[in-house]
């Protein structure tokens, strides 16, 4: 069944087209055909994984272009990380596929929206079987067109469009960079494999400063994608998209997309220390910065776009000091609570008929039962509270840290750990649980197509940490075969209770400022209400690049405008209305008047013979 | 013998008059007349240059012919157009048949 491995982006490709020419007429049964697409790639990635776990890397490839010397191949290839992110992304795409059909039923472009789905995931599962690292840029950019498309699905409200305008600019900065290290390393190695790639740069056949450069090309391909500091200014906005939308493509699969092409070229980067640090400091400035923007925000889509922001940069970091499994499995991991807490906040801003303000929420515990435990699973395991996923996968990510042994990095780290632990359970106090404060009583728990998959995603939140312990590393032997990525860190004891540590002090701060309310959130604003606003403002952030980007950009294009209207429009309207202006003068002579052609045509024939004349010298 | 420059004086000066009254007269017929008379200055000029010219003979003689005979044509059609154009226009006034202007 390996050998059909192809097949698993097929489906929802197959969904995608079916939509296309019969979605209008399917309308609300659109969703089952998308469903029974991702269902069908769902059951195929695990019989795939199954043969993996069991078997060999499977790679098929068909030439497409052969200039010279060089062949460009197409195909796909199972290897263990491909075949772990093939179940992560058919089983969040499934989930969402399945929850969207209750969340969205209200809308009329419904066909058009699992048409995207079925687009999105057909990319996305491409991107993940490529063979080579050009048939992956062509995937990449067909994600970032699904994410422009879908968070601008309500084109019709301004911010969506505004926000989807930006997702796409933004990213397109780091995939420039993307193209350019891909010309590089082509022209460094002649070969867009993998396997020929690495070996050519391992055998030392590329320059250390090329190898450098290259690498930091693609990981700025990565900043964009994963939504790094300093290009991480589109992911929060991108919360304008419908909610599923947010779980599927802004959480679990698309902006983990940059984690994942760094775990693809690892190789390459771990030839490169420079690289390698870079990779390392971008991820943990990404993820204090995000994490302290998210202790003040009170969108609830966008504490968790930014607590997204903080968890990528969480995975590169990991990446950047050498712990190549620790940044997986944290992606992995990441992938199920991450969707679970965007779903669960989807069923909550559903109930509310689409309010997001944490503010005007509260005491949903009693209100919405399936949806709160979930989200207290979500908020639990992202908080690193073991048995749970987050911890497991945190953990490693702290052991990788420390083993690095670079102080700062580490302390960074764990001041975002506690972070996320404090806004996570800061979020949950506040809607889940006091009065309520709203405007509109909720109307209740929604039907089992939301709550389900919630269920679901939060089993997997429980579990899928079990798949990498200090009991057994399952995970790091099966992504290890066959790939030498140098050392990888465990956690000794201490490390243990100090991530533990971490995550009951946050939570306990959180549960001490917004559950028993005895020290108040609003004393300790009213103390340092400089830095309140700064985190508020996201760091004016969004307003320097208005200011030295955007403006500039626009007031170039503006002043080129003016040149093209007034210089080149200019040229050619003068022509053009010198043209008119000398006909209609001729015209008006041309009337009618023989006798007066007559005498036009004696001068001028006199003046003919005159000028002959002259010429020949007749007049002296 | 009378020098050649006082004929080709005389068709320079019919030619003239004959110019002058094609460019200025309004009645079309006065037109036609001097249209003949333009004919006739050249009609001059070649019967001088074949009795009197460098290479004297002939030819001259006979173009004068022919181009009497295409004088007489020319007439007879461009009377009957003026008829015809006055049946149409009422007019036969130079400055109103202005039907070709732009």
């Amino acid at each position: 069944m390996i050998q059909n491995a192809w097949l698993i982006p097929v489906f929802p490709l197959i969904a995608f087209i079916i939509l296309l020419f019969f979605g209008n007429a399917l309308k609300e049964k659109s969703s089952y055909v998308g469903i029974t697409a991702m269902a069908l790639s769902f059951i195929l990635s695990v019989i795939v994984l199954v043969e993996r776990i069991g078997g060999e890397t499977y790679t098929f490839t068909l030439n497409w272009i052969t200039f010279g010397d060089s062949t460009i191949t197409m195909g796909y290839e199972v290897t263990p990380l491909n075949a772990m992110m093939l179940i992560v992304v058919t089983v969040v795409s499934l989930l969402v596929h399945i929850f969207s059909r209750e969340y969205m039923h209200e809308d009329k472009r419904i066909n058009v929206f699992y048409s995207y789905l079925g687009l999105f995931s057909f990319s996305m599962l491409g991107l993940i079987l490529s063979p080579n690292i050009l048939q992956l840029f062509i995937f990449w950019e067909l994600v970032g067109l699904c994410s422009f498309l879908l968070v601008g699905f309500w084109y019709f409200k301004p911010e969506a469009a505004a926000a989807a305008k930006k997702a796409f600019l933004t990213t397109r900065i780091g995939d420039v960079g993307l193209l350019i290290g891909l010309v590089l390393l082509f022209n460094a190695t002649g070969s867009f494999e993998y396997g020929a790639i690495f070996s050519a740069v391992e055998a030392g056949l590329v320059n250390d400063t090329m190898v450098t450069i290259i690498a930091i090309c693609i990981f700025l391909g990565a900043v964009g994608k994963s939504a790094q500091f300093p290009l991480h200014v589109w992911l929060p906005d991108a919360m304008e998209g419908p909610t599923p939308v947010s779980a599927l493509i802004h959480a679990a699969t698309m902006v983990a997309a940059g984690v994942y092409l760094v775990g693809v070229m690892y190789p390459l980067f771990l030839v490169s220390s420079t690289a390698m640090t870079i990779v390392a400091y971008t991820g943990a400035i990404t993820a204090f910065f995000a994490g302290t923007i998210a202790l003040v925000n009170t969108d609830i889509k966008r504490i968790l776009a930014y607590s997204t922001v903080s968890q990528l940069g969480f995975m590169m970091l990991a990446l950047g000091t050498g712990g190549y499994v620790a940044g997986l499995f944290h992606l992995t991991t990441h992938a199920f609570f991450k969707a679970l807490l965007f779903l669960g906040a989807g069923s909550v801003i559903f109930a509310l008929h689409h309010r997001q303000d944490i503010r005007k929420m509260g005491g949903l515990w009693g209100r919405m039962k399936w949806t709160s435990i979930t989200f207290l699973i979500g908020a639990l395991a992202i908080a690193g509270v073991p048995p749970l996923a987050g911890f497991w996968s945190k953990e490693v990510i702290l052991a990788a840290v420390w083993s690095n042994g670079d102080m700062f990095l580490f302390i960074l780290a764990v001041i975002t750990a506690l972070m996320t632990a404090f806004y996570m359970f800061r979020l949950f106090f506040k809607a889940f649980t006091g009065e309520f404060r709203g405007d509109h009583e909720p109307h209740g728990e929604n039907s089992k197509l939301m709550t389900v998959p919630l269920a679901v995603l939060a089993f997997l939140a429980i579990v899928a940490g079990f798949v990498n312990t200090p009991f057994g590393f399952y995970l790091e032997d099966f992504l290890l075969q066959g790939l030498n990525v140098g050392y990888q860190a465990h956690g000794e004891m201490w490390l243990v209770g100090l991530s533990i540590g971490i995550a009951v002090v946050g939570i306990g701060l959180a549960y001490l400022m917004y559950g028993k309310k005895v020290i108040s959130s609003e004393a300790i604003r009213s103390k340092v209400p400089a830095v309140h606003k700064l985190l508020l403002n996201k760091y004016y952030m969004d307003e320097l690049y208005q200011k030295v980007f955007v403006q500039p950009t626009v007031a170039i294009g503006k002043f080129f405008w003016e040149v093209d209207k007034g210089v080149v429009d200019g040229i050619v309207n003068f022509v053009g209305r010198a043209t008119r202006l000398s006909g209609r003068t001729f015209a008006k002579r041309h009337d009618g008047q023989l006798q007066t052609y007559g005498l036009v045509t004696l001068i001028g024939g006199i003046a003919v013979i005159a000028v002959a004349f002259v010429l020949r010298g007749y007049f002296g | 013998m009378v020098p050649v420059e006082l004929f080709l004086a005389l068709g320079a000066i019919l030619f003239c008059i004959g110019l002058y009254g094609v460019l200025t007269r309004r009645h079309l017929v006065i037109v036609l007349v001097c249209i003949e008379l333009m004919l006739n200055s050249v009609n001059i000029n070649l019967i001088a240059f074949s009795s009197i010219g460098p290479f004297a003979n002939i030819t001259g003689q006979v173009f004068t012919l022919f181009v009497i005979t295409l004088a007489a044509a020319e007439a007879a059609v461009g009377l009957a157009i003026l008829i015809a154009l006055y049946r149409n226009r009422e007019s036969i006034d130079a400055i109103k048949q202005d039907l070709l202007r732009w």
